[in-house]
């Protein structure tokens, strides 16, 4: 197995994913600015999603460009978290995933900065720099809807109970992660782990809302195994290249 | 005759598609020329990961030095070191401002959270007195503001560090 590619595809599609459902909010945003800021923050995450799978088909080495990674692939080889595959509801259920995405990501490229693989690092340096926005926009959001009325407070409390159960997925790691980091071109998930709750949990005080209890944690996404939303999202994505492909415009 | 030179001038008349009051030469995205056998590489860097701009800007320079005779361009992508705002020119600076663009104010890289937005002077009438409308403008490299003495809303080119 290619491992660094097989990395590469999990970056990409966590941005791509989330990338996609963001977009979904263009035109629906509870507010103009609100709407803007979402398809800003689409915008990066699917300019993310473009260097990186453009350096996984480099990696890779079978004439695949960015596009066909992006749009001409089959369910079960999208390696996205599920977090960012769960729909968007309501504003607050949007921005409790967007703020708990942000807080694995920014430290994930912080690390990344620093990986012995230049390309990896590039992109981790060039995407830090758009995280750190996204990352202060989602938090502050956080922290005024649980420090808000009772109602948005009690939105996005339940918001956190239903997300907190694809959180421990962000830290994923198997031979892919353990191979890679023998050779230095990424880190350690626990100690990612460890900045991550740290984050979180001044985030949440400071918004009044309470940590769920760690019962259940889902899997699936970094194997392959989707929930059902993954599908529709690929409907939409793939239409055009499936429809008419190779079309350009 | 062409040189290096002569392509780096030539990067001065190539205008930025969104602030097209700055040339890409303002912005500080042209990172390098290099001459290979019989072509010329010039590498650029976007702003912002998915600036849509850059395919435009790519076009652009090749355009502008066929316009000159200059046929064998390649224009690379680089994204290390990435772009950050200081690396706006002084006089890109200038032509922000007298184009309605508040530009980038020092801004500490630390105050990432829970920091108060940076003070930015209004572009219209130079009032202090101003307040963020939403980090996120009109485009990826522009946040939105409103001055609270004349009332302008403008944008705000955000720092990038
Ligand atoms: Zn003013």
């Amino acid at each position: 197995m290619n491992t660094l590619f097989e990395y590469l595809v999990r970056l990409g599609d966590d941005s791509l994913i989330l990338g996609h459902r963001l977009s979904e909010w263009c035109g629906h945003g509870p507010i103009l600015e609100e709407d803007i800021a979402m398809t800003n923050i689409a915008l990066d995450l699917v300019g993310q999603a473009t260097s990186i799978f453009k350096y996984a088909g480099e990696v890779e080495d079978k004439g695949r460009n960015e596009d066909d990674i992006a749009f001409l692939r089959f369910d079960k080889d999208y390696k996205n978290a599920l977090l960012v595959e769960q729909p968007n509801e309501d504003f607050g259920v949007t921005m409790m995933r967007q703020f708990l995405f942000d807080a694995f990501r920014k430290p994930l490229f912080e690390q990344l900065t620093k990986s012995s693989d230049k390309h990896l690092a590039a992109i981790a340096e060039k995407s830090l720099k758009e995280t750190k926005y996204h990352l202060k926009h989602s938090a502050e959001w956080v922290i005024r809807l649980g420090d808000g009325t009772e109602e948005s407070h009690g939105r996005v409390q339940d918001a956190l109970n239903t997300l907190w159960r694809y959180t421990d997925e962000l830290f994923f790691s198997n031979e892919v992660d353990a191979d890679l980091r023998s050779k230095g071109i990424v880190f350690s998930s626990e100690e990612l782990k460890a900045t991550w709750s740290e984050m979180v949990k001044e985030v949440l005080a400071q918004a009044t809302l309470s940590i769920p209890d760690n019962g259940w944690q889902h899997d699936g996404g970094r194997k392959g195994l989707h929930s059902e939303h993954l599908g529709y999202i690929l409907a939409e994505l793939q239409y055009m290249q499936r429809a008419y492909p190779g079309m350009e415009w | 005759m062409v040189n290096k030179e002569r392509i780096w001038d030539l990067m001065e008349e190539v205008f930025d598609p969104e602030v097209p009051v700055l040339t890409i030469m303002d912005l500080g995205i042209v990172r390098d020329v290099v001459q290979i056998d019989d072509y010329w590489k010039i590498s650029i860097t976007p702003t912002y990961s998915g600036c849509p701009a850059m395919k435009t800007i790519e076009d652009d320079i090749i355009e502008k030095l066929g316009e000159y005779g200059i046929e064998n361009v390649s224009v690379e992508l680089v994204l290390s070191p990435a772009w950050t705002t200081d690396w706006l020119t002084e006089s890109g600076k200038k032509k922000l401002k007298e184009y309605g663009i508040a530009p980038p104010v020092d801004e500490v890289d630390k105050s990432v959270l829970f920091a108060d937005p940076p003070i930015v002077p209004c572009p219209r009438c130079d009032s202090k007195n101003t307040k963020m409308i939403s980090q996120f403008g009109s485009t990826a490299c522009k946040a939105h503001y409103q001055c609270q003495e004349c009332l302008e809303p403008f944008d705000y080119f955000k720092c990038l560090k």
